[in-house]
């Protein structure tokens, strides 16, 4: 399978972020801190987490989660 | 050898619940804490806690509670030969809590015993007292739900001090002629052992929050399910949902995924907070009590907690 691009993945992490926050998926970008610039709380982040291990079949495990502050730390840890 | 010959099926013949006085709303612990109502509210749902007092046990609060459920029940205290208490705060490891609450409540020598698989607690004692009605092991059984989490709690530790609280909850099982407790589906997860314990007696309680959240809201809805199938019953058709009150984020997130569309669901942890394995017979009691559910109802209750354990059934509604 063909690698996804970072425009790839930053579209499908922004509706995943949408349908669980309601944050505007427009407002998901790269740069974003997701608890500081979105207001997203740890559970939150948990069922991101989820919803992204079923869009991208990348298991990201708590002890890990912790370290994916921004949108970006969340892409990279998907292309990695 | 001989056996006996127990009942076809068992049927819960009333509830009893019980809570502490005192009240501790988000703002009482906002005084003392680094929190706020509204960060309480979003991650837990929780508006306010009942607390006991230091002169108040967790063998109090089942007496409590048992002996309203017996009252409701039309039995006499002679007529329960099988006390079971499920709990997990114990203060102290020996004598166990069954017996005590047995004898302060006039029942004379019954079976007595407690389960302690913390939040999930209740549906286990609930299936022992279920099965042990069906074998002939026991006629009428007296299941208590108790707990004093107010003592194992570090109450400088906002993410737990918020969350646990104290209460009971009890129901009287016995004989019936057609099964109204359905087969219980019951399992664990020893693996994430750490995510929730007392490390020893000196210690508090402590949970691993996004793990616990990440299980019960990935793994549970299935067995919600499953407990359906085996009890031949559409999740369509329950007249309740009872989870375990943990966190009103996953009682939510579990109902959404369950398609009990017509089933109240049960939200007591907004009032009571998350008491263990006393907060299923707690929230279905005060629901019968506040007559959202009707005789006759089927309720799918469903347990969960440290260990990680799980436990749920079918009830009917006494």
């Amino acid at each position: 399978m063909a690698q996804m691009t970072e425009q790839e993945i930053l579209a499908g992490i922004g509706k995943i972020v949408n349908e669980i926050t309601g944050v505007p998926a427009s407002e998901v970008t790269p740069e974003k801190n997701f608890v500081d610039d979105l207001d997203i709380d740890s559970l939150s982040m948990v069922e991101i987490a989820v919803a992204a291990q079923d869009e991208f079949g990348v298991e990201i495990p708590d002890d890990q989660l912790k370290h994916l502050k921004t949108v970006k730390d969340v892409i990279n840890f998907i292309q990695s | 050898m001989k056996t006996i010959q127990g009942a076809p099926g068992a049927k819960i013949l009333a509830f009893g619940h019980y809570q502490p006085s005192k009240v501790v709303t988000n703002a009482d612990l906002s005084a003392t804490m680094d929190t706020n109502d509204e960060w309480i509210q979003s991650r837990v749902g929780i508006k306010e806690r009942r607390i006991a007092t230091a002169g108040e046990s967790e063998i109090d609060l089942a007496v409590q509670a048992g002996g309203k459920a017996l009252a409701a029940s039309g039995l006499s205290a002679g007529d329960i030969d099988l006390v079971i208490v499920a709990t997990c705060t114990l203060e102290a490891q020996i004598p166990n809590a069954a017996a005590r609450v047995a004898t302060r409540l006039g029942i004379e020598a019954p079976g007595a015993f407690d389960v302690n698989t913390a939040c999930s607690g209740f549906c286990y004692a609930l299936a022992l007292a279920n099965d042990a009605v069906r074998a002939g092991s026991a006629v009428n059984v007296l299941v208590v739900g108790t707990e004093k989490l107010s003592q194992w709690i570090d109450w400088t530790d906002r993410s737990t001090a918020v969350i646990f609280a104290d209460g009971a909850g009890a129901a009287v099982v016995g004989p019936s002629d057609t099964p109204r407790i359905g087969p219980v589906v019951w399992g664990s997860a020893g693996d994430k052992a750490d995510a929730i314990m007392i490390k020893d007696r000196d210690s508090f309680l402590r949970q691993e929050g996004q793990t616990v959240f990440r299980w019960a809201t990935t793994a549970l809805h299935p067995v919600a399910k499953e407990i359906c199938e085996r009890a031949g019953v559409d999740p369509a058709d329950l007249a309740a949902f009872v989870p375990h009150q943990a966190n009103l984020r996953i009682i939510e997130a579990i109902a959404r995924r369950l398609g009990a569309d017509k089933a109240v669901i049960a939200k007591d942890i907004v009032l009571a907070g998350n008491t263990s394995a006393a907060s299923i017979p707690l929230a279905l009691s005060r629901m019968v009590e506040r007559g959202e559910v009707q005789s006759g109802g089927l309720v799918l209750l469903l347990g969960f907690g440290a260990g990680l354990t799980y436990a749920g059934q079918v009830v009917e509604v006494p």
